[in-house]
C-alpha cells in the first residue's frame, strides 16, 4: 500500500478534501447544541445510553443494580484463586498496613500512613507491575484546586457536584474541593514543577465544566512529574515494596473483617500470604476490560482487579453503570489507536470535521456529546476507515498554525507532535484522524470520607472508588482525587491500625461466593479477577467496533 | 470460548490477514526466534501477536512509563538502535531484545536538608565528573533529550537548566545502560529538578493566602449551604453560575 506523509493514498484524498474547505471552515461555526439536542444525540449514540451495554447484576449485595456488561462478566465470574491451592498456616508477610497498587493513590498513602508515624516495615506497597506503571503517570493535562483569588473551594464544590450530574456524595466532593489546595502546596514543597506565569503565580487554565481557571499544568506531562516526585520521596524513605506480585483476593478473618490479601508472584508463579490490620485498596481503573469493545487510554495493569475483589468481599459498588469515553482518541495509525490527544488540541482551535471536509459538531462541547457525535458520523457512514477499519473523523490541526502562529504545535503541544512524528504524520501539515476511546471508570467501591469501605479493615482510594465524582468526573480532577484520597488513606488507617486486632484469618469468602454464584443459577465460565489483559495473537490487533 | 469473544476473535483474526495483505508481513527476530508479523505493528504488539504475553517490559503502552526499552539491530547493519518498543513500529529483519530492568543505584537523601547549589549534584553523583562528552546517551534518547547536555549543566552546577533540558525524561534508563562513565542520568535529573521546582521556583502568594482561609473555615458555611439545598436549587445555581474564560477547553488531559 502507497503511503504518503503517514497516510494511504485513499485517506489522503479525504485529506485534500479537508484542506479545500479549511478556510470556509475556520470562518463558519457550528452552534453549540441546546439541552434537548444533546439529549437525542447522547441516547442515540453514548454507550450510557445505549440498550444492550448494561445488564442487571445476579448476585451478591447490588444484585438488580445495573452494570456495563464487562464488569458484570467479571462479577459473576468464580474466583481466580482456589482456596485449597494456598496455605494459610504460613503467612509470608504481616504488617500493619498493606497497601494494593503502587500507583498515585498507593503511593501518596504510604507517605502519609509513615508521617503519621506507621514504622516503615509495617507498611508494605504490593503492586502488579513495576511501581509508579500507572495511569496517574499517563495524565498530561492537569489538576484542579481553587487557588487563584477570583476562585473559591465553594465554586470548585460546585463545579464538582453539577458536573457529576448531582449525583456525587457531598462529603467526599466537598473534600476534594477543600483540600486540594493544601496538596498543590505539598507538591511544590516535594519540588514539583508546576508551569508559572511571569508573575511567579501558578498558569491556571480553563477545563471544560468548570467555572473557573483552575488547571495547574507542568507542560503535557502532569501526571509523570507528580508521580515521579512522589515516587522519588517515596524511594528516600525505604518504604517496601513488593512488584509484579498482584494481589488476587483479600483475606478475612473470623471477625468478618479484611485481614491482607494473596499476591501471586507473577514471574515464580508462588502465592504470598499477607497479613495486615489494615488494607487499603488503590488498584486504579479499568480501561482494559475495553467495555463495549472500545480502545482506550489506560495503562496495561487497568483490569478492574480491585472491583472484583472488594465485590468477593462484601464491598458495594456505586455508579459503575456509566463510564468516560474521551472523544478524541487516536484512531490512526494503528499502533496509535486508543492512545490520547488532549483537549487542548481543540482548545486552541483545531476543529473536527468528517471525510467530506465538513464540520459537523461545536469543537467543544462537553466530553460525552462530543464523542456521541463523532459516533453518530462514524456509523452514518460519514468518517473515514483506516486500512485496519478503524472508523474516525477528522481533527484539523493545521488550523492551529494559522490561528496562532507557525511553531505554536511545537511549542505548546512538544509530546502530542513527537507521538506522530514517529509514524511519519507531521500534524502541523495534515489533520490527526481520531475517534472515541474508554479513559475513566466514574465510579467504583463506595468510599466515606475517611476512605473507609462498608468492611471493616477495608479502605479504598482513587480511581477504584465510587462517589466522589458521580455519573462523571471533570477532567483535572482525578489527579487530585488519588492525592486528596490517598492522604486521607494514609492518615485514617495510620489511626485505625493503632486499635485494630485480626483474629484467625480465613478465605472462606471465596466458598461462599462461589456458593452464591450457584445459588443465583449461575454457571460461570470465566474467572475474575484477570489481572492482565490478552493480547496475544489475534488479540494485539486493536479493537474495531461492531459500528460498520 | 464464550460466544462473544468467538465473534471479537474472528474478527480481529479476519482483520489481521486484511493488514497483511494490504501493508505485507515482516520479519522480525525476537532474541534470535523468526516470527512474520503484519507490517505496521510496534514492537509491542508484534511481540504479542507472536504469542507472548508481557509481565515484563510493558507499562503505560502509550511513550510515559519507560518500562519498554529495546534494543536492537536490523541484519546486515552496523547500528544499534535504542527506542520505546510501545512507540517503535517493526521493520523487516529486526533482530529484537527487551530489557526487562535497568540496575542503577539512586543517591538516598532528604530533600529538605539540602540545597540548590552549584555542587550539590556533583556531590551527590561524583561519576558525572567523569563524563567524557562522546554524547551516547543523547544519541540513545527515545525522547530527544539533550542528555549530554543536562549532565554537562549538571557538572557545572547549573541546577535550573539541569532540570529544564531534562523535563521530558520518561526514565527508562537507555542512557545509563549505554554510558561509558557509568553516569545514571535520569537519577540524577530527578533531583534536579526537585531541587529547583522546591527551592529555585517562586512559591505562590494566593496559595498561601487561599490555605490560611481554609484553615480558617471561611468556606465551610458556603459549601455547607450548597449541600443542603433541594436539587431545583442547586441546578439553577449551577445553571446560572457565571463562567470565567470563554477560551473554554484550553486546558485538557
Ligand atoms: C492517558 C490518561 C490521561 C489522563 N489525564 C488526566 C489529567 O490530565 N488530569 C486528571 O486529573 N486525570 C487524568 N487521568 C486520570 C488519572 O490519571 C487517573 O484517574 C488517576 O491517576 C488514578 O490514580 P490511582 O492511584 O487511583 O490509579 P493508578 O495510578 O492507575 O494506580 C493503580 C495501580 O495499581 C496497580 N494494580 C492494579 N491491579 C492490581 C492488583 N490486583 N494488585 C496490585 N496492584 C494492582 C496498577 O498496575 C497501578 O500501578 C488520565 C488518565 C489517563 C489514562
Ligand atoms: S534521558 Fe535517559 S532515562 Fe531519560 S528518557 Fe532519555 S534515555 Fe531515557
Ligand atoms: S554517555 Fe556518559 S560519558 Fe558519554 S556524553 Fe553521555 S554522560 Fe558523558
Ligand atoms: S510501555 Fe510505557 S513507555 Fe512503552
Amino acid at each position: 500500500m502507497a503511503m504518503v506523509d503517514g497516510y494511504p493514498d485513499y485517506m489522503m484524498k479525504s485529506i485534500k478534501l479537508v484542506e479545500k474547505k479549511r478556510e470556509r471552515n475556520m470562518s463558519t461555526h457550528v452552534k453549540p447544541m441546546n439541552m434537548k439536542e444533546r439529549e437525542q444525540i447522547l441516547g442515540k449514540f453514548h454507550p450510557d445510553y445505549m440498550t444492550g451495554t448494561k445488564r442487571e447484576l445476579r448476585v451478591g449485595i447490588d444484585k438488580g443494580k445495573l452494570l456495563y456488561n464487562g464488569i458484570a462478566d467479571l462479577l459473576e465470574a468464580k474466583s481466580v484463586l482456589d482456596p485449597k491451592d494456598v496455605d494459610l498456616s504460613k503467612i509470608d508477610y504481616d504488617v500493619d498496613l498493606l497497601i494494593i497498587g503502587g500507583g498515585g493513590a498507593g503511593t501518596v498513602a504510604a507517605l502519609f500512613a509513615y508521617e503519621s508515624s506507621v514504622p516503615k516495615d509495617e507498611i508494605l506497597i504490593v503492586t502488579k507491575l513495576r511501581h509508579g506503571d500507572s495511569n496517574s503517570m499517563m495524565a498530561q493535562g492537569g489538576i484542579q484546586a481553587a487557588d487563584r483569588p477570583e476562585d473559591s473551594p465553594a465554586l470548585h464544590y460546585l463545579d464538582i457536584y453539577g458536573g457529576g450530574h448531582f449525583t456525587n456524595k457531598h462529603e467526599l466532593a466537598r473534600a476534594l474541593a477543600l483540600d486540594a489546595p493544601g496538596i498543590i502546596n505539598w507538591h511544590q514543597e516535594l519540588g514539583v514543577m508546576y508551569d508559572r506565569q511571569d508573575d511567579a503565580e501558578f498558569q491556571e487554565l480553563s477545563g471544560g465544566g468548570t467555572c473557573r481557571n483552575r488547571m495547574h499544568s507542568a507542560k503535557d506531562y502532569t501526571g509523570m512529574e507528580l508521580l515521579r516526585n512522589i515516587r522519588d520521596k517515596f524511594r528516600n524513605l525505604e518504604i517496601p515494596v513488593l512488584e509484579f506480585c498482584p494481589i488476587i483476593e483479600f483475606l478475612m478473618d473470623d471477625k468478618g473483617q479484611v485481614a491482607g490479601g494473596i499476591a501471586f508472584n507473577l514471574e515464580t508463579y508462588e502465592y504470598y500470604v499477607i497479613r495486615a490490620k489494615a488494607t487499603l485498596l488503590a488498584t486504579g481503573g479499568s480501561g482494559r476490560l475495553h467495555l463495549s469493545n472500545y480502545p482506550t487510554t489506560n495503562h496495561y495493569g487497568a483490569t478492574g482487579d480491585g472491583l472484583i475483589m472488594a465485590y468477593h468481599v462484601g464491598a458495594n459498588l456505586t455508579d459503575l453503570d456509566t463510564i468516560q469515553i474521551h472523544p478524541t482518541g487516536d484512531a490512526h495509525p494503528e499502533p496509535l489507536v486508543g492512545i490520547l490527544s488532549t483537549e487542548k488540541i481543540r482548545g486552541l482551535g483545531a476543529i473536527p470535521v468528517n471525510a467530506n471536509g465538513d464540520p459537523f459538531v461545536f469543537p467543544l462541547e462537553p466530553r460525552d456529546v462530543e464523542s456521541a457525535a463523532f459516533i453518530q458520523e462514524c456509523k452514518e457512514g460519514r468518517g473515514t476507515v483506516t486500512p485496519t477499519g478503524m472508523p474516525g473523523v477528522w481533527l484539523d490541526t493545521p488550523m492551529i498554525e494559522i490561528i496562532h502562529g507557525e511553531g505554536t504545535i511545537q511549542t505548546l503541544l512538544a509530546g502530542e507532535m513527537r507521538k506522530f512524528k514517529r509514524f511519519g504524520i507531521d500534524m502541523t501539515e495534515y489533520p490527526i484522524l481520531v475517534y472515541p476511546t474508554l479513559h475513566y471508570q466514574n465510579g467504583g467501591v463506595e468510599i466515606n470520607e475517611k476512605t473507609e469501605t462498608k468492611i471493616p479493615g477495608l479502605f479504598a482510594a482513587g480511581e477504584v472508588t465510587g462517589g466522589v465524582h458521580g455519573k462523571n468526573r471533570l477532567m483535572g480532577n482525578s489527579l487530585l482525587d488519588y492525592n486528596v484520597f490517598g492522604r486521607r488513606a494514609g492518615i485514617y488507617t495510620a489511626k485505625y491500625v493503632k486499635k485494630a486486632k485480626v483474629g484467625k484469618i480465613t478465605l472462606n469468602h471465596l466458598d461462599k461466593y462461589n456458593k452464591m454464584l450457584g445459588q443465583a443459577n449461575i454457571k460461570p465460565k470465566k474467572t475474575a479477577p484477570i489481572i492482565l489483559p490478552e493480547y496475544r495473537g489475534e488479540m494485539a490487533i486493536s479493537r474495531a467496533l461492531d459500528i460498520l | 470460548m464464550s460466544k462473544s469473544k468467538q465473534f471479537l476473535v474472528e474478527k480481529l483474526d479476519r482483520k489481521a490477514e486484511d493488514m497483511r495483505k494490504k501493508a505485507g508481513e515482516v520479519e522480525v527476530f525476537i532474541m534470535g526466534k523468526s516470527y512474520r508479523v503484519p507490517a505496521g505493528l510496534t514492537i509491542m504488539k508484534a511481540l504479542e501477536y507472536a504469542g507472548y504475553r508481557f509481565i515484563r517490559g510493558c507499562g503505560c503502552r502509550a511513550g510515559f512509563c519507560g518500562a519498554c526499552s529495546t534494543v536492537y539491530r536490523i541484519e546486515d547493519e552496523q547500528k544499534l538502535g535504542f527506542d520505546l518498543a510501545c512507540q517503535k513500529v517493526v521493520e523487516d529483519k529486526m533482530y529484537l531484545v527487551q530489557l526487562p530492568f535497568v540496575p542503577g543505584a539512586k543517591a538516598e537523601y532528604d530533600i529538605n536538608k539540602l540545597e540548590p547549589g552549584d555542587s550539590t549534584l556533583i556531590t551527590m553523583y561524583p561519576e558525572i565528573a567523569r563524563c567524557v562528552s562522546c554524547n551516547t546517551c543523547t544519541k540513545s534518547c527515545p525522547q530527544d533529550i539533550e542528555v549530554m547536555k543536562y549532565i554537562q549543566m549538571a557538572i557545572r552546577g547549573d541546577v535550573s537548566r539541569c532540570a529544564e533540558i531534562s523535563f521530558d525524561c520518561i526514565q527508562c534508563g537507555l542512557c545509563a545502560m549505554r554510558c561509558p562513565a557509568d553516569i545514571k542520568h535520569y537519577h540524577v535529573s530527578q533531583l534536579a529538578r526537585r531541587l529547583r521546582g522546591k527551592y529555585i521556583d517562586p512559591k505562590s502568594k494566593n496559595l498561601t493566602k487561599r490555605l490560611k482561609e481554609i484553615e480558617e473555615r471561611k468556606y465551610d458555611d458556603e459549601i455547607e449551604k450548597m449541600i443542603k439545598m433541594d436539587k431545583k436549587n442547586i441546578t439553577e445555581l449551577y445553571k446560572n453560575r457565571e463562567i470565567e474564560a470563554e477560551q473554554e477547553g484550553e486546558g485538557g488531559e
